[in-house]
């Protein structure tokens, strides 16, 4: 057994994306942790409220992050990981939110009164983060067995893992962290200029033109640029990339379609694990299988 | 405060029948400091809503701003001339991703997104819905987070 690391899923890596849930979970078991999900975990909210009048976005993340802050002092460990970029953002918002404003912190302990206060000892993560600091790029690339050699990735973070500023995992102009993973892991990583560039994100529920015209810009440039994959880490980003390459097919003749992949399912394959219960292609609508056969 | 009049270049037909390219004639009526909504909107995102200069660096980079009516620079325009109806007649708000790329690069550190969040809750507080929860295509392909950060921005 590894060592104990809490981890919040999320919602969306219960259903869609399993892929990502299991990649990830497999991944960091090779390098030697073990990902326990947080007990009792609640949705996050997906977008962070915005409004200063308001706490109700906040209190769904404050308890989630109660939850960690009890379960963290069983396993000895304060560190709370998460891999979808929505659910990071919102856990480190409202972190970072109370810990400024303590007037919305009183408000909301106030509220849950059954539960025990918000210490604000909670060290929220992203697995790029979790992956770069604590398990570091040369432990990782002490465990690639099939180096990704020949692959050509474009890195796409999208917004939430690099903005707004207070919670960014790298720089929000130029970032490289995904970069030097998918280096570790023998990936030839090329310079996609779009990389932090929001992909239409929740408007595919009503707009969803708009988000293909989206996915046709960010795809087609990637193509451009020479990658064969676009590997990422949000599952709403996967989706509008993945899914939504169907309407920007019908609406522009000259796109061509690209697999989507998440870094994980890279890291796994690199790891070594290739089966389709930690892969799950079967969840992408642009199947990665052919592209990715050499290494599989 | 004086009347005076500004031309504006709107970029579609949605505002006031205006055509692609078509000036606009805009006369200053109100003083925006005695504006109850103006008012609202600063309460509600935090934000100096006058602090803006008009540089035009969010909307150079606001990847949506494509498909918006008016540009982000634009309603602050609006805003400081205390013009609040036409910001609520207006699609840009509901266009707006909340990527916060105009965010984090406003030279006066403007939060734009917030800005964008409380003109839509102006009507989201009146128990508006832009999306209707009901009547939502493609329900079963729909990643959970899609489903509720849209309706997060999109309903009361």
């Amino acid at each position: 057994m590894g060592k104990k690391i809490m981890f919040y899923p999320g919602c969306t890596l219960k259903g869609v994306a399993k892929n990502l849930e299991d990649s990830t979970i497999e991944s960091a078991r090779i390098l030697g942790y073990d990902f326990v999900e947080l007990p009792n975990w609640t949705c996050c909210g997906a977008v962070y409220g915005l409004a200063q009048d308001s706490v109700k976005f906040t209190i769904a993340n404050v308890r989630n992050l109660i939850k960690a802050q009890q379960y963290g002092k069983e396993i000895g460990d304060n560190r709370l990981v998460a891999v979808c970029s929505m659910c990071y953002n919102n856990l480190r918002r409202a972190h970072i939110d109370v810990m400024k404003n303590r007037d919305k912190l009183h408000t909301l302990n106030i509220f849950m009164d059954e539960e025990p206060d918000y210490e604000g000892n909670i060290n929220v993560l992203h697995y790029l983060q979790f992956l770069k600091d604590d398990v570091g790029f040369d432990n990782i690339a002490k465990k690639v067995k099939t180096p990704l050699k020949g692959l050509k990735v474009a890195p796409y973070y999208g917004c939430l893992l690099l903005r707004p500023d207070e919670v960014a995992i790298d720089d929000r102009e130029d970032p490289h962290i995904m970069e030097n993973l998918l280096k570790t892991l023998g990936a030839e990583v090329v310079d996609y200029p779009l990389k932090n560039e929001c992909c239409g994100s929740y408007h595919t529920v009503d707009k969803r033109e708009y988000v293909a015209e989206r996915t046709y810009k960010l795809v087609s440039i990637a193509k451009e640029v020479g990658a064969d994959v676009i590997a990422t880490s949000c599952p709403l980003c996967f989706f509008n990339l993945d899914r939504r390459q169907e309407i920007a097919k019908q609406k522009h003749g000259d796109f061509e379609h690209m697999p989507i992949v998440y870094f994980t399912q890279l890291m796994a394959i690199a790891f070594g694990l290739k089966s389709e219960d930690v892969l799950h292609f079967d969840r992408h609508y642009i199947s990665p299988r052919e592209v990715l056969a050499p290494w599989l | 405060m004086g009347a005076c009049k500004v031309h504006i270049p709107i970029k579609s037909i949605s505002i006031q029948n205006l055509k692609v390219g078509e000036m606009m004639k805009y006369t200053i009526k109100k003083d925006p400091h005695k504006d109850e909504r103006v008012q609202e909107i600063i309460d509600i995102s935090g934000q100096n809503i006058f602090s803006c200069y008009q540089c035009g660096r969010c909307s150079s980079g606001c990847p949506m701003a494509e498909f918006m009516d008016i540009l982000p620079n634009q309603v602050f325009m609006f805003l400081q001339e205390g013009d609040v109806d036409t910001l609520l007649q207006a699609k840009t708000p509901w266009i707006c991703a909340a990527c916060f790329t105009c965010t984090v690069r406003c030279p006066v550190g403007l939060d734009l997104a917030a800005v964008m969040e409380a003109i839509r809750e102006l009507q989201l507080r009146k128990n508006y819905d832009y999306v209707d929860p009901y009547n939502v295509e493609e329900r079963d392909i729909l990643p959970p987070i899609a489903l509720v950060s849209n309706f997060r921005k999109f309903t009361p």
